[in-house]
């Protein structure tokens, strides 16, 4: 896995601000070394990845520094400045397969590992760095993986073998949630002025600059129609903050000047009339119970010149400079109407380039969608008329149901098997042999030939024969009865609540790796390879270890929760007794068969 | 549900009723029934207009030899849209339980601009006035003679269908909102917007704009055929004497009169070219005039104007003066007259005078009498006819002046000349206008009352109720003003008259700049958006006070704060942008964000946007929203008002800004399920002079512990509010009060008798 090592230029910084001392880093596999150009300066660095719990580096931009931060496991960290990104991202890839193996070679050194099945060598780091999040975010799972895998009875590779599910939920939430524009304006560059000389600073990320884009039409086209071909990206964000600083002074007559000399300048001054063309076209789709434009064409009295001035009306007088004046609450409504719109665009924000003409590209899919939506018409229509309807004179519309969702099946119907297993005690051994798999179609296609079968011949003979339901009905009503009694009063309170913390969590822990174990048991049958043999031998072993610990915990409980405890512990017991029971069986079926091995193992 | 009130059955469209809306259209019957007016206050959120709808249809329909027409005015077009679509559900729910004898005709009306098609005409225009003159360019009668002989004239192809189908162009009976309208044009390729006005005369239910009747130059072309038997409504009337004043009032810029210069030498231009071409038809016109026709009789419906803006009884009868019949004459006249009103406007000082004084020295410096400044429009309009002009909009500044002339030549009180060398606020920027108010609101809505049997003026803000008779000059047979039954208390009141420091908040002029104040308001709005869900609307004072406080809290950074929790979106003078961000603001309420919106007390948003249910948990008002009290108009007509109706200057003022604020944070109730909180921001509301004159409704929840409150009171209040409406409730408002009522309660009512009505 480790190519051999890895040797790199770098500066070696004690805080981010420190200019560093020049030298050569140079990573093994399981250290790395830092050998400073001039020896006198200070003394090299030598650490093992052992001792590195983490680490951090700067995102790739126009005027950061490459940066690779070590944290280590005590506190204080090691901060590498490097020439460029290419050479630190060497060096961060180097490193976080050096700390994840050295991470789990503290884990699973005592592994025997002549018995894996694949080559462990093969999983990739992401791989890696998955389990090791999955297990320090569940606790449990981190128990199991501490109790079986390190205990030796199941490889790495099998515990997670039957997680794959979990490992892939998590590949699939690693593609993170786009986040939207942020509620706070960004774009709104302020100027930061430094108080002792003339000079202004203006900040700009990608990321402003992007709303830069989206809020700004005719900013968006200029970079779009200017760079590179005109002038450089610099040139352009320069008068970017130039006539933004123009803005903020709040002088139209000195913005008309200056736009008068320079008629790129001229372009951030004046009214974005792209915004105002979108606006003329957006109005045509907007909610007729809102629409204010429609009234000024109504609007007979308010002739130019004719009714009375309003108050206000005199702020408006026509100026040769209006074009350059902007308010506060035109870039708020532009602010806020971007921000719902949400962002449309996947390029990874960084190359300024890319994000305009992204942008570009999602405006004309925009324009074919709305060209092409017929539909919307007509739900607003719809929803006005819903409107108009006063909701409390009527019965309401659908009846109050909210739809279930269930966010992971599995988890959901394990949970409830679970409960269903601790109640029914006795039945659980049947139930659980005999569930199959079934594929969603084969269950509807079967649903529907028994329906068709009752449609034709009626209900002749009950679905669920007598004696089973009474039974089933006997058990639960006991149960529920006998727990009810006991519990009293509070529904919600489950019968593991009432027992002390620590037999709860040891009843549950148990249950727990009971489960892995007979999962594990299961899944190995039939035994087809000597691998397969060892395993269960070991799983064997590693069960016949509970059932002591299951009679401590019984004996360990007040004589008043005995009875409750040894009614969770019977349905373990007779999941673990089927699983003996199994195992001897193949023994002797086995040994029955004595010599004639085909598959040449013992 | 369907139910009887005294001998009409009533449907109503839902299953339950609240008892003032039942006892709000017990009222209305008995106006309708004694063929007078009324005038009755409901309080928002309790269905005012689906009342209203349901009680006339039905009382129309329970008399079928005589039908009542019902005129609904409303101010804006999406009001329109809205009251179209209650009524439409009420014409379903009737046309399922009576069949096809409910059916009833009901259309909205609006402008060219709102209902015209054409994309030839729709494309070029931006405005009102271009949408007008480019259908006019089309469709004038002397474009569609030239047309027939030269193809190569463009015309609308969906008013030449629309005029070929003739008698047969109708509309079926049904609901039409205008983009109903504008789809069944399409449709047939006819021309919605003359389909729509012819089809007026002939609906149930019109649904238009206040202007339509109350402005003459509207009213006498789209309601002079209304007939009397019908019932007029002005719904959120609350402003109702503003509009008549409006219509009634002209000013006058430098602007102004240059353009009408310009429209002068063209006139001329004009004129000699068509002495050159075709001499009769001057002559026509000038025999025509000799005759005593300012209009020709019946004009094709595509040629009519904007008519007189005169009240059609005040226009005279008679022939047009003989030293205007002659073209170049009156041009001259009119050039005299221009001439004299920009000397007017050069005046160093504020001049007011009274129309009298006013015509008498035209008539000494100019020699133009008031007879004659009373036919300038019909004479203008007649020689633009004879001119065949069809841009209009270009000819607007002269239209203007000849309004002005025609208004001040008929009315000799009721009114003042106010010239103004510059604005009060900015003395430097000089900035001349010369108005023509209107104090009196009862002379624009006289004809409506006279003409028309019953006329209800109706609102959620009425109080006091007494006062308007006194200002529209009328007698209600029923004058009323309901409460609200509360199944749970859904609004919650508060007066903030302290910020967070313990130091007063005020509007007032003195301390509406104080950073202190600025602050406090500042930190009122940022403790509210965080706990606070949905939408929260703001109201300011004016546009100017709003920039600046919002500009302040920029600087601060209070802004940035507040958009931590919530998008801001702001109203501008801008009609578009403004409806975009209001549309933005409910998809940011729509999908969980949250949004504030910043409005201005007495602008268009106040008018007629409602913030319910989600849109608008909370209203602030910042402030009291008076009038400018410095305006000269303003000062003018409180003089007249105090003069003819003995109403005293304060207490108007007073009654006029409380109504808008009221008006404001009424908008946040639109049913009893909705709740929403309402504060007060200023001092001066915590004193009983200013407070009583709030409606009754949000009187009676405003509790005395709310009247003083700081800005940690009020977050601790809201929280428990909000919290506590979060619960679920009973509906039918349980044990005690009942406030929503079934079929079966009014059976019951109707034999107990009514006097033991609910309250």
């Amino acid at each position: 896995m480790a190519s051999g090592k890895v040797i790199k230029r770098a500066k070696y910084k004690s805080s981010v601000k420190d200019p560093g001392v020049p030298g050569i880093l140079e990573m093994m596999e399981d250290r790395f070394i830092f050998t400073p150009n001039n020896p006198k300066l200070s003394s090299s660095l030598s650490v093992q990845f052992k001792l590195i719990k983490g680490h951090k580096f700067t995102k790739e931009g126009s005027h950061k520094h490459a940066l690779l931060n070590l944290t280590q496991d005590q506190g204080g960290s090691y901060i590498f400045e490097f020439e460029n990104f290419s050479d630190r991202d060497v060096c961060r890839e180097f490193v976080g397969r050096a700390t994840t193996m050295a991470g789990e070679a503290g884990k699973t050194s005592s592994e025997p590992s002549a018995v894996t099945p694949q080559d462990e060598q093969l999983i990739s780091t992401q791989e890696m760095e998955r389990r090791i999040k999955l297990l320090q975010e569940d606790g449990e799972l981190q128990k199991l993986h501490k109790q079986f895998v390190i205990g030796g009875i199941l490889t790495e590779a099998e515990f997670w073998a039957t997680r794959k599910k979990l490992l892939d939920r998590n590949t699939s939430s690693v593609i993170k949630q786009r986040a939207g524009f942020k509620s706070a304006m960004l774009a709104d560059v302020k100027p930061a002025a430094d108080g002792r000389s003339n000079r202004v600073t203006f900040n700009l990320s990608p990321e402003i600059i992007h709303q830069i884009f989206a809020e700004k039409p005719a900013v968006h086209q200029a970079f779009l129609k200017f760079v590179p071909r005109k002038m450089t990206e610099k040139d352009f964000w320069n008068k970017y903050c130039r006539a933004e600083y123009l803005h903020s002074t709040k002088n139209p007559v000195a913005a008309a000047a200056e736009a008068a000399e320079d008629e790129e300048l001229a372009v951030f001054l004046k009214n974005d009339d792209v915004w105002a063309s979108e606006a003329r076209r957006k109005i045509r789709r907007v909610d007729p119970t809102l629409d204010m434009e429609a009234d000024e064409g109504d609007d007979y009295i308010h002739l130019p010149d004719h009714g009375l001035s309003r108050d206000d009306s005199k702020d408006a007088i026509d100026s040769p400079y209006e074009e350059y004046r902007r308010s506060l609450s035109q870039v708020l409504n532009r602010h806020g109407a971007v921000v719902l719109e949400g962002r449309s665009i996947d390029v990874e924000l960084g190359d300024t380039r890319s994000v305009a003409e992204a942008l570009a590209r999602s405006k004309q899919v925009e324009l074919a969608n709305e060209a092409s939506d017929g539909n919307a018409n007509q739900e607003r229509l719809d929803r006005i008329s819903q409107l108009a309807e006063i909701e409390d004179l009527q019965p309401p519309h659908d009846p109050p149901l909210a739809p279930l969702f269930i966010k992971d099946p599995r988890d959901y119907f394990d949970s409830q098997q679970a409960n269903a297993l601790k109640t029914l005690g006795d039945t659980l051994v049947e139930t659980r042999q005999m569930k199959c798999n079934l594929s969603t179609s084969e269950a509807y296609g079967s649903l529907r030939e028994c329906i068709s079968e009752i449609k034709i011949a009626g209900l002749s003979d009950p679905i669920v024969k007598p004696e089973i339901a009474f039974k089933v009905f006997n058990g639960l009503t006991q149960n529920i009865s006998s727990t009810k009694y006991h519990l009293g009063k509070n529904p919600q309170e489950s019968v593991l609540d009432r027992l002390p913390n620590i037999t709860k969590d040891e009843l549950l822990h148990h249950w727990t790796s009971i489960q892995e174990l007979l999962k594990h048991f299961w899944s190995s049958y039939p035994i087809t390879t000597s691998y397969l043999y060892v395993k269960v031998g070991r799983l064997k072993d590693a069960m016949s270890q509970i059932y002591p610990k299951l009679q401590e915990i019984k004996e360990s409980v007040q004589s008043d929760f005995r009875h409750q405890v040894s009614l969770l512990v019977q349905p373990m017991l007779q999941a673990l007794d089927a699983a003996f029971a199994h195992y001897d069986a193949d023994l002797q079926k086995r040994s029955a068969k004595g010599g004639d091995r085909t598959n040449g193992y013992v | 549900m369907k139910f009887q009130i005294e001998d009409v059955t009533v449907y109503f469209p839902y299953d339950h009723i609240y008892p003032e809306q039942y006892s709000y259209m017990v009222e209305l019957k008995r106006s309708l029934d004694a063929k007078g007016h009324c005038l009755l206050e409901m309080p928002t959120g309790t269905g005012k207009t689906i009342a209203l709808l349901s009680l006339i249809t039905s009382y129309s329909l329970s008399k079928p030899s005589n039908p009542v027409k019902l005129l609904y005015c409303t101010r804006t077009v999406h009001e329109m849209e809205k009251t179209l679509a209650e009524l439409r559900f009420l014409h379903r729910y009737q046309l399922q339980h009576l069949g096809p004898s409910a059916r009833i005709l009901a259309l909205g009306l609006s402008s060219r601009k709102n209902l015209c098609i054409n994309p030839s005409v729709v494309s070029a225009a931006e405005n009102r006035d271009s949408v007008d003159a480019a259908c006019r360019k089309l469709t004038a009668s002397w474009v569609r003679s030239l047309a027939v002989e030269n193809p190569n004239i463009p015309t609308c192809s969906l008013f030449e269908d629309y005029e070929k189908a003739g008698s047969n162009a109708v509309l079926p009976p049904g609901v039409y909102t205008l983009q109903d309208l504008r789809a069944f044009g399409r449709e047939k390729g006819w021309c919605p917007y003359f389909l729509a006005r012819h089809m007026v005369q002939f609906a149930n239910v019109v649904v238009y704009s206040y202007q339509y009747l109350l402005d003459p130059k509207v009213a006498g072309i789209i309601s002079k055929e209304m007939q009397r038997e019908s019932v007029v409504v002005f719904d959120e009337a609350h402003n109702i004497d503003n509009v008549c004043i409006e219509a009634l009032s002209v000013s006058v810029r430098s602007q102004t009169l240059e353009g009408a210069t310009r429209n002068l030498n063209k006139m001329s231009h004009e004129i000699e070219r068509f002495k050159a071409t075709d001499a009769g038809r001057l002559r026509a016109e000038y025999n025509r005039l000799v005759e005593g026709l300012a209009q020709r009789g019946n004009l094709p419906i595509a040629d009519t104007w904007l008519s007189n803006p005169a009240l059609p009884d005040d226009i005279l009868k008679e022939a047009v003066p003989g030293n205007i019949r002659r073209a170049e004459h009156f041009l001259s006249v009119l050039r005299r007259l221009v001439q004299y009103l920009k000397g007017r406007l050069q005046t160093e000082n504020v001049e007011k005078e009274g129309p009298v004084t006013f015509v008498a020295s035209i008539n000494a410096q100019v020699g133009i009498d008031q007879k004659v400044l009373r036919f300038c429009y019909d004479r203008l309009h007649s020689l633009m006819m004879t001119l065949e002009i069809t841009d209009t909009d270009e000819f607007l500044h002269i239209q203007t002046i000849c309004d002005f002339a025609t208004l001040v030549g008929t009315y000799t009180r009721g009114f003042s000349i106010i010239i103004e060398p510059f604005d009060e606020r900015m003395p430097n920027i000089p900035d001349p206008v010369l108005q023509l108010s209107c104090h009196d609101a009862s002379l624009a809505i006289k004809p409506v009352f006279e003409r028309f049997q019953t006329v209800v003026i109706t609102s959620g803000t009425l109080s006091p109720i007494d006062l308007y008779p006194r200002l529209l000059n009328f007698n209600p047979v029923v004058s009323r003003s309901f409460t609200m039954s509360l199944t749970r208390d859904c609004i919650c009141p508060m007066v903030l008259t302290r910020g967070s420091d313990q130091l007063p908040v005020s509007t007032k002029y003195d301390m509406r700049t104080d950073e202190g104040v600025e602050r406090n308001y500042g930190r009122l709005l940022l403790e509210m958006v965080s706990i606070v869900p949905d939408g929260i609307v703001c109201f300011f004072v004016s546009y100017s006070y709003m920039d600046g406080i919002v500009n302040s809290w920029n600087e601060k950074g209070i802004l940035k704060e507040i958009m931590q929790h919530k998008l801001v979106f702001i109203e501008t003078q801008d009609v578009v942008e403004t409806t975009l961000a209001l549309d933005n603001y409910r998809k940011a309420c729509d999908c969980g964000r949250g949004a504030v919106f910043f409005s201005v007390a007495r602008g268009k948003v106040a008018e007629g946007i409602d913030f319910d249910r989600h849109y608008g948990r909370l209203v602030i008002m910042f402030g009291v929203p008076f009038q400018y009290t410095l305006s000269r108009i303003l000062i003018a007509r409180l003089e007249y008002l105090r003069e003819t109706f003995q109403i005293k200057e304060g207490d108007f003022l007073t009654f006029d800004a409380l109504r808008q604020a009221a008006q404001c944070v009424g908008r946040v109730i639109r049913s009893k399920a909705d709740y929403g909180m309402m504060i007060f921001a200023d001092k001066r509301y915590s004193r009983h002079d200013k407070r009583s004159k709030l409606p009754g409704w949000i009187l009676s929840h405003l509790r005395d512990a709310h009247l003083n409150l700081s800005t940690d009171m009020a977050m601790h209040i809201a929280r428990e509010f909000l919290r506590k409406m979060a619960q679920p409730y009973d509906k039918s408002g349980g044990s005690g009060k009942k406030t929503l009522l079934s079929q079966e309660d009014l059976e019951k009512m109707g034999n107990g008798g009514l006097g033991e009505m609910l309250f």
